[in-house]
């Protein structure tokens, strides 16, 4: 099930989603996603952005199409291999999805933990990473006991701290003031430096210019919109810029 | 949870015991009632298994006894007549290959024996009713029809009037109706194992339903079945293991407070129910049965449910 081309991170091809018998919410998107680029996913409300974030972090299977991740097809993967396969990638949802009753501290510690790291190992990657996004302070709080903007904080701590070879993230911005906007910007930029692909999905157009380096993904509704064919067949230089 | 705070007893216990994955879901929130009913449930199989080993030992002591003992009757209105053919059948008797023993019961014990339904006396005097003369054999293997039938064929000629049974002929029926008690108890014990899966069951699918957010979570970053699977087990574990404890100490006390209470009847059949050491060893293993067949359930259970997953 290896991929004959290594370089690709992703590849989706002729992908549909629909829920039940309702009509598509995804047609026909295909896209490669390389090793290292750094990738915005735009479009308005309802234009099926967290439906191929789903597709993307392995919540979901398509309705048809094939889809290609790390090398394998996880179309026809056994479902016993992909936990390994979701381990590779680091998700902040939209909704934050925080465990209730786990502390931050413990939130972000939970891909370590999943990943069957050992318990001294924990505290001080997690601190660090509490530390970073400006929660030192509130590392014992429970999610109902933070605010929207450092519960976000924390879905964020918790979807880096593994170091992913994917991140996905969800409106990562969507809660939290300006200054932080940037400072986590900044950090999926640093991990992005480091070799993560990273996959944004927002609609905040301003974002998108404070990234220079990245290429956007235009979906509307569920289509993808790639007028160059960049997405698909890459080339050299990214056929759309943000700012 | 990982600096400082207070937890409880429980908790500490738990941390204790148990690795990182642990913390992924709540422990204990499949509790609620669950130690309470596998500590009855327990309770009830101890009772229900003790009754089972005690009959089956009444049975076995019984049959052994009996297994070999043979009754030959001379049913003769004469007296002296009937006395010369019990003795001539009790010699005849000991001269025969598999014969252990033979002997001719007293006439004070045999008129002691019917005294309960004739009265006391009932065989003595010159109109006294004529009671047949007893002798009592015990062969070395147990005695089938076959062997019976050699023992008539052989007491023919020396003693006419014999009428020759086997003592366990005597017993089948209540042999029959211990062995039906036997099955009873084993049908209970596998009810109430029935019983208690329910019931862990219910509990693990509910607690998967409250936790359900969570469970998602952690498969969505990359928690395998087996992983989750694992904390309802260990969580379903510690109910089982507390409650099992409850229930053997209660099934005991009740198990020995009946046992004192038969004894006192100083029935030979009821003394010889009497639990042996592996009896009790098989009941003391009881509730690790319990807590074995209970995390089986919840880790089937979990496993079935997160297989609807991607």
């Amino acid at each position: 099930m290896t991929s004959a081309n290594d370089g690709e991170i992703v590849q989706f091809d002729n992908v549909g989603l629909r829920y039940g018998t309702d009509r598509e919410v995804l047609s026909d998107v295909s896209f490669t996603l390389y090793p290292g680029s750094f990738y915005f996913l735009t479009g308005a409300s309802g234009a099926g952005k967290t439906s191929l974030l789903k597709l993307l972090y392995l919540a979901q299977r398509p309705s048809r199409g094939a889809i290609r991740m790390f090398g394998s097809d996880v179309i026809t993967m056994p479902r016993a291999r992909l936990p390994l396969l979701r381990r590779r990638l680091g998700v902040v949802f939209q909704d934050f999805r925080l465990v209730p009753h786990l502390s931050a501290f413990d939130n972000v510690a939970l891909p370590l933990r999943v990943a069957g790291a050992a318990e001294r190992d924990l505290a001080k990657p997690v601190a660090d990473m509490l530390e970073w996004v400006g929660l030192t302070e509130r590392m014992h709080a429970q999610p109902a006991q933070l605010s929207g903007g450092e519960q976000q904080r924390v879905a964020i701590a918790r979807a880096v701290i593994a170091r992913p070879e994917m991140l996905v993230a969800d409106e990562p911005t969507g809660n939290v003031d300006p200054d932080m906007a940037i400072k986590l910007l900044r950090l999926f930029e640093a991990l992005n430096r480091l070799g993560t692909t990273v996959v944004v999905a927002t609609h905040d157009v301003h974002l998108l210019k404070k990234v220079p380096d990245s290429l956007i993904m235009r979906l509307d509704k569920g289509r993808l919109s790639d007028p160059t064919g960049a997405l698909r067949y890459p080339p050299r230089r990214p056929f759309m810029r943000g700012g | 949870m990982a600096f400082g705070e207070s937890l409880s007893l429980a908790d500490r216990w738990r941390r204790l015991t148990s690795r990182g994955d642990a913390e992924l879901v709540p422990q204990a929130r499949l509790s609620g009632p669950m130690p309470w009913v596998i500590a009855i449930m327990v309770a009830l199989t101890v009772i229900a298994a003790a009754a089972g080993l005690s009959l089956a030992n009444t049975a076995s002591a019984a049959s052994d006894e009996l297994a070999g003992g043979v009754t030959v009757q001379v049913i003769e209105a004469n007296p002296a007549e009937r006395d010369r053919q019990a003795v001539a059948a009790a010699e005849t008797l000991r001269r025969t290959p598999g014969v252990i023993e033979a002997h001719v019961v007293s006439q004070d014990e045999v008129e002691r024996l019917v005294e309960p339904w004739l009265g006391a006396g009932a065989g003595s005097g010159d109109d006294g009713i004529p009671i047949p003369a007893l002798v009592d054999a015990r062969m070395r293997d147990r005695v089938d029809g076959e062997t019976l039938g050699g023992l008539r064929r052989i007491l023919r000629d020396v003693a006419p009037a014999a009428r020759v049974d086997a003592q366990s002929s005597w017993l089948e029926p209540v042999f029959s109706a211990i062995q039906s008690l036997q099955w009873l108890a084993a049908a209970l014990v596998a009810l109430l194992a029935l019983a208690m899966s329910s019931a862990v069951l219910l509990a693990v699918r509910n607690a998967l339903g409250a936790n359900r957010d969570t469970i998602e979570i952690v498969h969505l970053l990359g928690g395998t079945d087996t992983q989750i699977a694992r904390i309802f087990q260990r969580s379903i574990g510690y109910d089982a293991s507390g409650g099992g404890a409850v229930g053997l100490a209660l099934g005991l006390v009740v198990v020995l407070f009946l046992g004192r209470r038969f004894t006192g009847l100083g029935a030979g059949l009821v003394d010889a129910g009497a639990l042996g050491w592996i009896d009790w060893l098989l009941l003391a293993m009881i509730p690790l049965a319990g807590v074995a067949l209970a995390m089986l359930t919840a880790r089937l259970t979990v496993i079935r449910t997160l297989g609807r997953m991607l």
